[in-house]
Formats: C-alpha cells, sequence, structure tokens
C-alpha cells in the first residue's frame, strides 16, 4: 500500500482524536484548578491551537512584511516611509485605488445581492439542488479557466472579420456595430466588466453561505408568524431579515476582504492595461515584475490598514448579538 | 419546507392551484433567467472543451452547437494521457482531505471560545484574527519556506508542509464564520445544559456543533474548494521540491507551456478537475436541510 495513503489515513482519524483528546484533556487539567481560576484559563486552552497556526502562517510574516515596507528595494537599508510616500504619489496607484474602490462596491453589491436572492427564492422550489449547482459551479473552475471563457465572452476583432466574442455576437444580430470591451475605459466600464468575471464567480459563495443561514431559522417561528396573520413580506422584513442580517455582514465583509485581493482576473484578461490595474495587482507586479520587495509589502500593509474600519463595524456589531441572545 | 407548502395549501383561498402557479410565476421566472445568465459562460467553456484549438479562434461557441460535425474528444484525450494526471488526482486527495479536516475542528474550538467564554481583550483579539485574512498569501511564502526548509523543521515538498499551511491560511475565514454561527445559538440552551452539570466539552460536543451542521457543511465545500484549486501554495510548498507529490492542478498548469501553447486544453482540464469539488457540494447538500436546528433544540 502507498506510504502516503496510510499517512493521509493516520492524518485524517489520527489529528481529529487528537484534537478532541487534547479538549479533554485541558477539561480534566480544569478540574484540578480552583472555581475562579478555570474560567479564566479555559477559553485560552481552546484557542491555543488556532492561535499557534495563525502566529506562524500569518502573523510572524506580517511583522516581516511590515519591517520590509520600511526598507528600500534590495532590503539593505532603512528608507522611512519613502515607499508609502511612493505608492500615493503615483497616478498609476491613484487609478488601482479608485478600481479597487470599484471592486470593492460592485463585486460586494452583486455578489451578496443576487447570492441573497437566490438563496431566499430557490428554498421554495422543488428544483432548489440543480439551481444552486448551477449558481455554484462557476467558484469550482479555475481561476484561469475562467478567465478563457469570459475571454471569448468580451472577444473583439477588428470588422469585417467575423465576431468570435459572445457578446459582439449578440450585437450583431440585433444590428449594432461591435464593442472592444475590455478597451473602454470611460467610466471605469472595463473594470466594471472585470468585477463581473469575478461575481459570476463568487455569487456561489454568498448563496451557500447564506442559504446556510436561511435553513437555520427555526420554521416553527415562521410558522407562528403566519399563524398570527403576517404576511409574507411582513414575515420576511421582521422574522427572516433579522435573523439573517449577522450572515449577511460575515459574507459582506468576506467579499470587501475579497475584492481587496484579487488581481487574478486583471492579470489574466487586462495586464492592468486600459487603467484596469486594482491595488492588489500593483503589489504582485512590485513583488514579481519590479523585483521591489519593499514597495509591494508597503501596499500590502495599506490593504491591512484598510479594512480596519470594516472590522471596527463588525465589532460593534457582534457586541449588539451578544446583548440580545 | 414540507411544512411550509402544507400550510400555504391550507391557508382559505390558497388552496386552488391554478392561481397558486400564477402568483409564483415571477419565482419561478426569476430563478429560471439567472439560471441561463449563469449558465451561458460556463455551456460556452464546456463547448469549447469539445473543439479543435484551430476553431476556437475562427467562430463563437455557439456556431458548433448547429454543425456538431467539428466535435471532438482530442482536448480530453490529451488531458487524460498526461502520465502523470492519476498520481495528480491521488494526491489532490491526499492534500484536500486533511487540509479540511483538520482547519475546520481547530476553528470550531476556537470559534466556541469566542462565541461563549468571556475573557479579557476578546473582540480585539477577535477582529485581529479576522483582519488576517487580508494577509497576502504571497507575502508569507519566502518566510515560511525558510521555516519548512532544511534550516528549519524540514518539512518542504512533504503533504505535511501544506496541510499545516493550508490549515493556517483556512483558519481565519473558517472562525469568522463559524464564530457567527455559534454566536446565533440560544443562550437558554447552554444555561440549561450548565444547570444540568454538562461540561462545556460536553455542550460543544452534543450542542454548539450539531446546531451548526449547516454551517460547518459550508465550510467543508469551500475549504475542500480552495484547496483542491489551490495551484500557488503548492508549487511553492510542494512543487519544486519533490514531484511525485504534486497536485492535479500543477499537472493540469504543466499542459500550458510557457509560451502559451497547448491553452485550448485548459477548458477540458477544468471540467476534469471540476467533477470532484462537484460531488462534494452535491453530496452535502443533504445537510442545507430546514430543521436541524430546530430539532436539536428540542433534543
Amino acid at each position: 500500500m502507498d506510504p502516503r495513503l496510510v499517512t493521509a489515513i493516520i492524518v485524517v482519524v489520527g489529528v481529529p482524536a487528537v484534537l478532541v483528546g487534547y479538549i479533554w484533556l485541558t477539561e480534566q487539567a480544569l478540574r484540578l484548578l480552583g472555581q475562579r481560576l478555570r474560567p479564566r484559563l479555559r477559553p485560552w486552552l481552546w484557542l491555543a491551537p488556532a492561535l499557534a497556526f495563525l502566529a506562524v502562517f500569518l502573523v510572524y510574516p506580517t511583522i516581516g512584511t511590515f519591517v520590509r515596507s520600511l526598507q528600500n528595494k534590495a532590503g539593505t537599508d532603512f528608507a522611512g516611509l519613502d515607499n508609502y510616500a511612493w505608492f500615493f504619489g503615483n497616478d498609476s496607484s491613484l487609478i488601482a485605488l479608485r478600481n479597487s474602490l470599484i471592486w470593492l462596491v460592485v463585486l460586494t453589491a452583486i455578489t451578496v445581492g443576487i447570492g441573497l436572492l437566490v438563496a431566499l427564492f430557490v428554498d421554495r422550489v422543488r428544483y432548489e439542488t440543480v439551481a444552486k449547482s448551477v449558481i455554484f459551479v462557476p467558484l469550482a473552475i479555475s481561476m484561469v479557466a475562467a478567465s478563457v471563457i469570459w475571454t471569448f465572452m468580451y472577444d473583439y476583432r477588428t470588422p469585417p472579420d467575423p465576431q468570435v466574442g459572445t457578446l459582439n455576437a449578440l450585437l450583431g444580430t440585433a444590428g449594432i456595430a461591435p464593442v472592444a470591451w475590455v478597451q473602454v475605459s470611460d467610466f471605469a466600464f472595463n473594470t466594471i466588466l472585470l468585477v463581473i468575471v469575478m461575481a459570476w464567480m463568487w455569487t456561489g459563495f454568498a448563496m451557500v453561505i447564506l442559504s446556510a443561514a436561511l435553513k437555520g431559522i427555526n420554521p416553527e417561528l415562521l410558522e407562528a408568524a403566519r399563524v398570527d396573520g403576517a404576511t409574507e413580506a411582513q414575515v420576511f422584513r421582521r422574522i427572516t431579515l433579522p435573523l439573517l442580517a449577522p450572515t449577511i455582514a460575515v459574507v459582506t465583509t468576506t467579499m470587501i476582504i475579497t475584492a481587496l485581493k484579487a488581481f487574478d482576473i486583471v492579470y489574466v484578461m487586462t495586464s492592468g492595461n486600459f487603467d484596469t490595474q486594482v491595488v492588489a495587482f500593483q503589489m504582485i507586479r512590485q513583488l514579481y515584475d519590479f523585483g521591489n520587495p519593499g514597495r509591494a509589502s508597503a501596499i500590502a500593509v495599506i490593504l491591512l490598514l484598510a479594512i480596519i474600519p470594516v472590522m471596527a463595524i463588525n465589532i460593534r456589531r457582534f457586541r449588539a448579538q451578544e446583548a440580545i441572545r | 419546507m414540507t411544512t411550509a407548502t402544507a400550510t400555504a395549501g391550507a391557508r382559505p383561498g390558497g388552496a386552488r392551484p391554478a392561481p397558486r402557479l400564477l402568483r409564483r410565476l415571477p419565482l419561478h421566472l426569476v430563478i429560471v433567467l439567472l439560471m441561463v445568465v449563469w449558465l451561458i459562460p460556463t455551456i460556452g467553456l464546456l463547448v469549447n472543451s469539445f473543439r479543435p484549438p484551430e476553431a476556437l479562434t475562427q467562430s463563437g461557441w455557439w456556431t458548433a452547437i448547429f454543425s456538431p460535425s467539428q466535435f471532438t474528444l482530442d482536448n480530453y484525450a490529451h488531458v487524460l494521457a498526461q502520465s502523470d494526471i492519476s498520481a495528480g488526482f491521488v494526491n489532490s486527495l491526499f492534500i484536500s482531505i486533511p487540509a479540511t479536516v483538520i482547519p475546520i475542528m481547530v476553528a470550531a474550538f476556537a470559534a466556541y471560545a469566542f462565541a461563549w467564554m468571556s475573557f479579557p481583550g476578546r473582540d480585539l483579539l477577535f477582529i485581529a484574527v479576522v483582519g488576517l485574512l487580508v494577509v497576502p498569501l504571497q507575502s508569507t511564502f519566502i518566510p515560511i519556506l525558510q521555516l519548512f526548509g532544511p534550516k528549519g523543521v524540514n518539512i518542504a515538498g512533504s503533504f505535511l508542509a501544506v496541510w499545516l499551511a493550508h490549515t493556517g491560511y483556512g483558519l481565519p475565514f473558517a472562525i469568522f464564520l463559524l464564530r457567527n454561527f455559534m454566536g446565533e445559538l440560544p443562550r437558554e440552551v447552554f444555561e440549561s445544559a450548565a444547570i444540568d452539570g454538562a461540561s462545556p466539552v460536553t455542550a460543544f460536543f452534543r450542542l454548539a456543533l450539531p446546531m451548526t451542521v449547516p454551517a460547518i457543511a459550508a465550510l467543508a465545500i469551500f475549504q475542500f474548494l480552495f484547496v483542491w484549486n489551490d495551484l500557488l501554495v503548492a508549487l511553492i510548498y510542494l512543487g519544486a521540491q519533490n514531484p511525485d507529490n504534486k497536485p492535479l492542478t500543477i499537472v493540469v498548469s504543466n499542459l500550458v507551456s510557457s509560451l502559451g501553447g497547448g491553452w485550448q486544453y485548459l477548458a477540458a482540464a477544468a471540467f476534469v478537475t471540476m467533477a470532484v469539488p462537484l460531488a462534494v457540494f452535491l453530496g452535502l447538500q443533504r445537510y442545507f436541510v430546514r430543521g436541524i436546528v430546530g430539532g436539536s433544540v428540542k433534543g
């Protein structure tokens, strides 16, 4: 038998067993302690495995990123805030900032909006699984394959060559001249087209999580309201929506962060040309194409700082949740 | 679902089938319209995966539907003929299953602590954890690779390296999601369990976990999907050091040469690799059933 299979089986069965054993053992150990010490120590024992992983894989490298952002290109000298000053001082970055804001707003609005709509609607039909699968499939397609297909959707040929792109062929049947879709940078039109590719992929993500929350709502609660004579619209507005609100907030936060980190689609479809660059794309360019980890690190730190307001809203929300449950 | 339909039928005036269908027509129309919009690019990719490379650039994919003679299985044959495709498939399973199970368990403990235990600095620590979601993975590769390398713990190239890395990278979202769902559970359930003498361990395994099954299923779908489709983490921690352990994504990326040739195989490869995550999605659908949560409250 493949020794790796043995290892995999040991890991799949063994690691959960070890983790359960760990929690059980800590509880036994806590019994030896006094009543006062127990509840103080317990949360840290439950958090320890997660915090250890996070410290090693995310916190420790981020400290390095922060230090690196204050150094010059080669990492030989302290450069103060030069890398930050460079980022905010060039036109390309400012367009990237504007585009990232568009990504953040449009991507979050489409994925959460349509995801919520689909989750609510398919809950009431028999072909729920089929409909959900159709929306979910794009997320299972690799990013590169998705970019390939959307390149065909937005494809443009100079007339009189026949149009191979789906959208231009559609325009052709309506007698409208073809459009060079991803090259149209007026009103950030092409950026929005790129966001649509990402939204096509990620709406299934929002849908699945919102659907899980919807299934968690106690049906008796809705039934009681209906028996009391509430209309479907009232049931939705007064019961379903408030109960879904925390999950909507989680999905929205996650999509905002996903939007800020997205760069692959820009990289594959336009290589950042035609004013489609975004902040994360600028970071990858500095890191791999220009070999300037100092500047790349500064952009990473800027992204980290940019989500602080989003996180602050989350704190307030969790405190409110605690107060009412 | 069944209870809702039953009451709708019992309501006065709602019993006649024709108006009910008419009333629900907009609902069906919206769903079908969205399905069509979402399907068009997918179908385009599917059709193109059955076409020869010359045809792709000469005519739109929809023309093939009307002249099916150009369909070919060559792309699939080429993808499946890769000598390392079956090894890659097995490796992907080896990587994905532990890298799904471990972070979910670790995150569940942490989420329970964040949701139901009080300790100083909890909220601040929680947003710090969630904030780590925004850390670009690219900025972690060099320090972690040094840690995994011969001068560190020397596990680069092994499955263990990718399992650990995916656990670390997956935790912020997993904790965020599970803390939200566990935090939603009613306080009385835990209070009455505590009065009955249940320890936090019992409350966690008997109450918190079973009541968050739909969320755990959703999380499992995504964690599995992200690991299965991951190319970057595998390339960095496995690829260079140990070609025997390479997953499907690396095999597929090798189909496309550095000069850009062979990209027509990407469409076929996309459908080959998609099968497993789709099966996981469909397999876990049965946990998305109304009433799992309500039922365990009563029990």
